[in-house]
């Protein structure tokens, strides 16, 4: 695929626990992240979702580097040219990040309370020597103005700020350096829902504007969808299913992705809701089950479950499962919303 | 709406016309500022502020403030006890203050020299007057003291069993106390910002090893490490040699404490997500290291250079008692309190006990004025 | 709104002009600004509000479980009815009286966003319950692990003997949230407060715990009341909605007419801001601007410098008055005071 910005295949990411012995041996690993693959196009944006621990987080920083993955390949495109981010030294890496950003959950914590909102936005810059004198704060103005920040503010520290004008900030800085890649990671998660409506306008006219690809992380389904392309779910530290947003919703075909879209919180209060029950508990990602990682909780097992790996397989066009019976099982999907207009 | 519907207008929120000029100030405050506003709510730590600046200040000019040198002997006027100043006697007040005369006499019962107040006398006190000579911080070669009489003595403190000014005496110990912690916190930083810092930085085995060696010095006993330490310092050292050498073991066995906060308070400052952002933001490691951890690791450091200081005051005045720390003619807060390890001191002369009121103020202004700045230290928790 | 002096039959709890306000070093903060709300027995009451609106506060004031810079006004009124019959007046109660604790527990409960905070790390989570019966019921030490037992098994724990054992560490972040629920039900409570108890949840425990609450309260017959920022958790659980704004109530009625009929534009507003599977990728209407500082609350309206609908020299001005919609849908909007006069 020649529009293909980011290729990772089978990426994993594995964290040593120490055992307590006196010379810190190694013994085993907590699998966060053990063998994803997908690509994002140029101008796309990927849902990516999944329950607390199932890695997603990993995999976003992973791919960025701030968390170094234990194997697996990252390809980049840059100006027709392709790079394996993940062969690349910590220097060698550093000129690459002015083309992937990050933007983080909690905009209290992302921001250096030490600086200048100025100073915050122009870290790109100024880190990688992109701009000097004038053009910084050109641009740095530029990236306010954008993210609808007054240009006032720049003087200010982050304290100054509430938590929706935090995250502009943090928005401001991630688009500074004018990257193409960006990593939302639960980005709108800790705002009001007012706020949250606005950030998520931003983001889209952002990438209208100026073509920006992001990989967008959450655990809200809803928001999940309103923003992405597609949208692939994450189970214990691998990938179920990946499929185009309406497809997913409303025809999943991973048992897994069925439990989540019934458990979408229904607005409207004359339609009721029948959440599926998943059994136990998503279980330790450092002993994970056997076969398919979903069969300790799944409504649907058969015996193979238990043994077989089940194959990532592209089912209908465009849409990649990972479910022996993906085929056969008819699933529900999310409920289309009877309208509940006001007035 | 479209993207290209953000029109000038929309792109800036306005202001809030409601923001009054101390908001504005606020907003755009510094660290250190906010710290500054949020320490002047804490008027105990500055009350101790304001302690150990005095004491500072009387230590660095104590023989301009005290009114004899710290050797000088009155020899009629041994065990003399502290001498208030007044303003009245039987023949009225007056502005000037005064003492009353001392006559020194043999008790016939105990054959004891004691001194005795004579009421009859009347000895002015007079600001900036000429006394001993000394040298003004080790350089100006003055004669002038704060205050002094022009004839007999004065002792605010009392005297010693070898009548000296014991006043005079603490003000030079004071000095000498402050600095000898001063001197140790500074190398026990500098030893714990080294090693806590790679240790904390880096991390690996290099952690790992530090750690154990850190764990190893801080669980040596500390009485008979002293002992030890003390005991290997020459007889023919100097005074100046043992002060020195007394800030080193002070400072060796201070260590590893701060080492281990300076590590533990790095490694959480690296998992912060804004120093993950400017790693991201493609800032190196020396960038990282000055513009993020640094800035925020002040505050932090300072707070614990206070709260450490009680520990070398102590530790100095404890060892100093014992006589294995400092040792005469050097004046410390420890070695004036050697006077008053005997029995009959307490019975005869309780006021040997004054620069123990010296250590306990001094302690106590440093635990206040830690306990404020740790407050203001971290002034975005509450904002934040 | 009629200001009777009495609470009426119906209604477990009435909370009448409260006021709440908290000393800080920045000056005087009002959280709660007179909302008046009651909840009737067997019922959920449902609050909404975005950060800085004051639900928390209002409803932790009820078990007076404020900190201690808070003071509630002295015009307030809260009427609980107790078990026996009996009618207090919340806000009468001395801090430490025994009436109080009896109540706190006993017959109101609280369960929060943070489940982990709320229990004792050293102790077992069957310890806690059976110390919380013990407090509050009048059974033996052997009997009150049965009711522990059976309440771990009601809120849907497995393995409920095995868990009982077990510290809270070992539990995950929904079984927290259950067992807390469990500590809170084995009192046998009449009103349950809920603040946020889903937010930091996952969805399909989330979906769980809702679905929970809702078995539970048609089984105990207990009235809950219900804290949340998101409408959307909202609308499958309550009878009825307040929603509240910079520490005053703007709109109140059943949830259907909330959620279907919403009349103030900040309802309105907050439905729309919620991303819908039917309209994806359409923009969504936020409201402009962001929420006032408590220090500088705006006069008037609250709502009124986000509002799209606001009516210079009106909003700006003074509180507008309730406007009864129907029986039980009220609106505070000067929209539809003008419509009534």
């Amino acid at each position: 695929m020649s529009d293909t910005l980011l290729e990772i295949k089978d990426l994993k990411v594995h964290f040593p626990i120490r055992s307590k012995n006196l010379f810190g041996g190694v013994t085993k690993y907590v699998k966060a992240v053990d063998g994803v693959s997908f690509y994002i196009e140029k101008g796309e944006t990927l849902g990516l979702v999944g329950e607390s621990g199932s890695g997603k987080t990993t995999v976003g920083r992973s791919i960025l580097r701030a968390i170094e993955p234990t194997a697996g390949k990252v390809t980049f495109n840059v100006d027709d040219e392709t790079f394996d981010l993940s062969q690349l030294t910590d220097k060698e890496m550093r000129g690459f990040r002015e083309h992937m950003q990050l933007i983080f959950q909690d905009p209290y914590s992302s921001l250096n309370p030490r600086m200048t909102v100025r100073d915050i936005i122009a870290e790109p810059l100024i880190a990688q020597k992109l701009a000097t004198g004038d053009e910084v704060d050109e641009r740095v103005r530029e990236a306010a103005a954008l993210c609808k920040l007054n240009l006032e503010f720049l003087r200010r520290f982050p304290h100054a700020f509430s938590g929706g004008q935090r995250q502009r900030i943090g928005i401001a800085r991630a688009l500074v350096s004018r990257p193409q890649f960006i990593v939302c990671d639960e980005s709108v998660s800790a705002l009001d829902v007012s706020i949250q409506a606005e950030i998520l306008n931003l983001l889209m006219d952002l990438q209208a504007e100026f073509g920006f690809t992001y990989l967008f992380i959450a655990h809200d389904l809803s928001v999940v969808a309103h923003i992405s392309k597609r949208v692939a779910v994450m189970y214990l530290g691998q990938l179920v299913e990946l499929a185009p947003t309406k497809d997913l919703f409303y025809a999943p075909k991973h048992p897994y992705t069925e439990a989540l879209m019934s458990a979408i919180p229904e607005v409207n209060p004359d339609q009721e809701m029948n959440p599926v029950h998943l059994d136990g508990e998503i279980p330790s990602p450092i002993n994970p089950p056997s076969g398919c990682r979903f069969h300790t909780r799944c409504p649907y097992t058969q015996d193979n479950c238990k043994t077989d790996i089940p194959k990532w397989e592209e089912i209908e066009d465009n849409h990649f499962v990972a479910c022996h019976f993906a085929k056969t099982l008819t699933l529900k999907g999310a409920e289309m919303p009877t309208s509940v207009d006001a007035n | 709406m479209t993207p290209t519907d953000l029109s000038p207008k929309e792109t800036q929120a306005p202001i809030n016309q409601m923001e009054s000029e101390e908001a504005q100030r606020y907003y755009s405050a510094t660290q250190f500022q906010l710290i500054w506003w949020r320490f002047r709510k804490h008027r105990l730590a500055q009350v101790g502020a304001i302690i150990l600046i005095t004491m500072a200040v009387i230590g660095l000019f104590a023989e301009f403030f005290g009114p004899y040198t710290g050797t000088t002997r009155v020899s009629d006027a041994v065990l003399v006890r502290p001498q208030a100043p007044q303003f009245c006697n039987d023949d009225g007040c007056t502005l000037r203050p005064f003492i009353p005369g001392v006559i020194s006499e043999r008790n016939p019962e105990t054959l004891r020299m004691e001194t005795k107040i004579d009421p009859s006398v009347r000895r002015d006190i007079y600001f900036f007057v000429e006394g001993e000579e000394y040298k003004l911080l080790g350089k100006f070669k003055t004669n002038i003291h704060f205050f002094g009489l022009k004839e007999g003595s004065i002792h605010l403190f009392g005297t010693d069993s070898l009548g000296r000014d014991i006043f005079s005496r603490v003000l030079l110990a004071t000095r000498t106390s402050l600095s000898i912690g001063i001197f140790g916190v500074v190398i026990a930083f500098v030893l714990a910002l080294v090693i806590g810092g790679v240790a904390g930085y880096f991390g690996g085995g290099l952690d790992y090893a530090i750690q154990r060696l850190t764990e190893i010095v801080r669980v040596i006993p500390v009485i008979p490490l002293y002992m030890g330490l003390a005991a290997a310092f020459p007889k023919e050292w100097s005074s100046t040699q043992v002060y020195f050498a007394m800030t080193l073991v002070l400072a060796l066995v201070g260590w590893p404490t701060l080492a281990r906060r300076i590590r533990g308070k790095l490694l959480s400052l690296r998992g912060e997500d804004y120093v993950i952002a400017a790693n991201l933001a493609g800032a190196g490691p020396s960038r990282i290291i000055g513009r993020h951890l640094l800035p925020a690791f002040m505050s932090y450091i300072i707070v614990d250079l206070v709260i450490s200081f009680p520990f070398m005051l102590l530790s100095e005045t404890a060892l100093s008692f014992v006589g294995l720390g400092l040792r005469p003619p050097t004046v410390s807060w420890g070695v004036l309190l050697q006077d008053a390890q005997t029995v009959r001191a307490i019975e005869q002369a309780p006021w040997l006990f004054i620069p123990a009121i010296f250590v306990v103020v001094a302690v106590l202004s440093f635990t206040v004025l830690g306990d404020g700045l740790r407050d203001a230290a971290d002034p975005y928790q509450v904002s934040g | 709104m009629a200001n009777t002096k009495e609470i009426t039959k119906d209604n477990l709890l009435e909370v009448r002009n409260l006021k709440i306000s908290f000393k800080t070093d920045e000056g005087i903060i009002t959280a709660v600004d007179g909302i008046d709300f009651s909840v009737k027995h067997g019922q959920t009451l449902g609050i909404v509000g975005e950060s800085g609106s004051g639900k928390s506060v209002s409803t932790w004031s009820i078990m007076r479980l404020l900190p201690k810079n808070s003071i509630i006004d002295k015009g307030s009124s809260i009427q609980f009815h107790r078990k026996s019959g009996k009618v207090v007046e919340m806000t009468k109660l001395k801090a430490n009286s025994r009436e109080l604790r009896k109540i706190r527990g006993g017959e109101v409960a609280l369960i929060f966003q943070e489940p982990m905070s709320s229990f004792s790390p050293v102790y077992t989570i069957g310890n806690q319950i059976v110390e919380a019966v013990l407090q509050h019921r009048d059974v033996s030490k052997e009997e009150a692990e049965e009711i522990a037992v059976d309440m771990l098994d009601r809120v849907g724990i497995s393995n409920p003997r095995q868990r009982f054992r077990q510290y809270p560490f070992e539990l995950s972040g929904g079984m927290r949230q259950r067992a807390m629920i469990a500590v809170a039900l084995s009192m046998n409570p009449s009103l349950l407060i809920a603040d946020e108890p889903t937010t930091s949840l996952d969805v399909t425990i989330q979906a769980q715990i809702l679905e929970l609450m809702n078995e539970l309260q048609e089984e105990l017959g207990m009235s809950i009341i219900f804290i949340t920022h998101n409408l959307g958790v909202i609308a499958q659980v309550a009878d009825e909605i307040e929603v509240m704004y910079l520490g005053k109530i703007l709109e109140r009625g059943k949830t259907k007419e909330i959620i279907q009929q919403p009349q103030h534009p900040y309802t309105q507003a907050l439905l729309e801001a919620i991303p819908r599977l039917d309209r994806l990728g359409e923009r969504l209407t936020a409201i402009s601007g962001d929420i006032p500082s408590p220090l500088s609350r705006p006069v008037g309206c609250p709502f009124y410098t986000r509002c799209e609908k606001v009516m210079p020299g009106i909003c700006d001005i003074e509180m507008p008055k309730p406007t009864q919609l129907s029986e039980t849908h009220t609106v505070y909007c000067f929209l539809h005071e003008e419509k009534d006069v």
